[in-house]
């Protein structure tokens, strides 16, 4: 495909998308007008109806709570679908490396005489450790991360984690929920890992844990939808006291939705981002969250 | 629109120019990083700190740590290329 051909196909795309749009905007209603129906009923009953002075996560886990339910279950099932992907990855990795290190004399010799080819700067008599060479390649890398992220990174977690409670369980009062909370827990996780905790997060191997914790997550949304149905009301229908409009434990079961969906999403967070650092450390030579066992 | 709202839609558009702009990949998660926060401002003045407060941490902490997990992948396994 020439170059002006494929301009020639882009001005096309761009104009009839330009066209698209401003026919789409010209209908828009004035900037800070909104007569949406639903949004301005919801918006006048929410607080009296439900007891929730957050529209949004009142919305999101009653008014619409069965919308949510398939929105968690995306998550769950995008994350399961990377894990499985990462962990079908893993195996050959793991093979790849048993053999080397088994010292298969094909692969060795491969491996001398590649990594002569691709450094020319390395003399002959060093080319035998290659694998060696490799894992301290990594773990230099790993050393020169600056004592000021480290320490920054140390002092931040405990907040972090703090915070992230304080807005999966506030979901119903202020803004934030099960989705935005879920995703700052997981962020303490992250930062742990970034903060060095390679050597910290190896005994506790989070991906264990994390997959509870995403299953629980995900079963628990259902099973309270279904006490709905078993307390004589609809699936996901609010069933618990409302409570005092304001005070934490209110609006019935849009704050356990809420508590249970931010389980979830840290959940499924951690999961994805330690099975990536485990792959990058898998090839720097070590697993640092399984153990290596024999198949 | 405020002047403060104005603000934040330049300064987003801005933002966006120059992640494209940016050809390096390590360096365009960074700087997508920025994006992401700047986005989280934009929601902000436009009254919607259920948004901002997803964004903030999606966009400046999950999708650069992922991006870069898997920049950082993909390196290692072209190395492993090159000496299989």
């Amino acid at each position: 495909m020439s170059r002006r051909f494929r301009l020639s196909l882009f001005a096309v795309g761009a104009a009839v998308l330009a066209a698209g749009l401003l026919h789409g905007l010209a209908g828009l209603p004035a900037f800070g007008h909104y007569h949406g129906v639903y949004g301005t009923v919801l918006d006048r009953v929410t607080v009296s109806e439900r007891h929730a002075t957050d529209v949004i996560t009142a919305i999101n886990f009653d008014y619409r709570g069965l919308d949510t339910m398939g929105e968690e279950f995306i998550l769950f099932a995008a994350s399961i679908g990377l894990v499985v992907l990462l962990r079908e990855q893993r195996d050959e990795h793991v093979d790849a490396e048993r053999a080397s290190e088994a010292g298969d004399p094909e692969q060795a010799s491969d491996a001398a005489r590649s990594g002569d080819a691709a450094d020319p700067e390395r003399t002959g008599g060093e080319a035998g450790s290659d694998a060696r060479v490799e894992a301290e390649r990594g773990g230099g890398h790993r050393l020169r991360t600056s004592p000021a992220l480290l320490a920054t990174g140390r002092w931040l977690v405990g907040p972090v984690l703090v915070l992230g409670v304080y807005i999966v369980t506030h979901g119903q009062l202020t803004p934030g929920g099960g989705f935005q909370g879920g995703v700052v827990l997981a962020a303490a996780v992250i930062l742990v890992f970034v903060a060095g905790g390679r050597v910290a997060m190896a005994p506790i191997r989070p991906t264990g844990a994390a997959e509870a914790l995403e299953a629980v997550g995900a079963g628990g949304y259902v099973a309270i939808g279904i006490a709905g149905l078993i307390a004589g009301m609809r699936f996901l229908s609010n069933f618990l006291p409302l409570g005092t409009v304001g005070s934490l434990l209110s609006s019935g079961t849009i704050t356990s939705l809420s508590t249970i969906v931010g389980i979830e999403v840290a959940g499924a967070l951690t999961l994805i981002v330690s099975e990536f650092v485990d792959q990058r450390l898998l090839v720097g030579g070590r697993s640092a969250t399984e153990p290596r066992s024999p198949k | 629109m405020s002047f403060l709202q104005a603000a934040a839609l330049l300064a987003v558009a801005g933002c966006g120019t120059a992640v494209v702009l940016t050809r390096d990949p390590t360096r365009q998660v960074i700087v997508t990083g920025f994006f992401g926060l700047l986005l989280a401002v934009l929601f902000f003045v436009f009254q919607a700190p259920d948004v901002a407060l997803s964004q903030i941490v999606v966009g400046t902490v999950a999708v650069p740590v992922m991006a870069l997990l898997t920049l950082a992948r993909l390196r290692t396994r072209a190395r492993r290329r090159d000496q299989p």
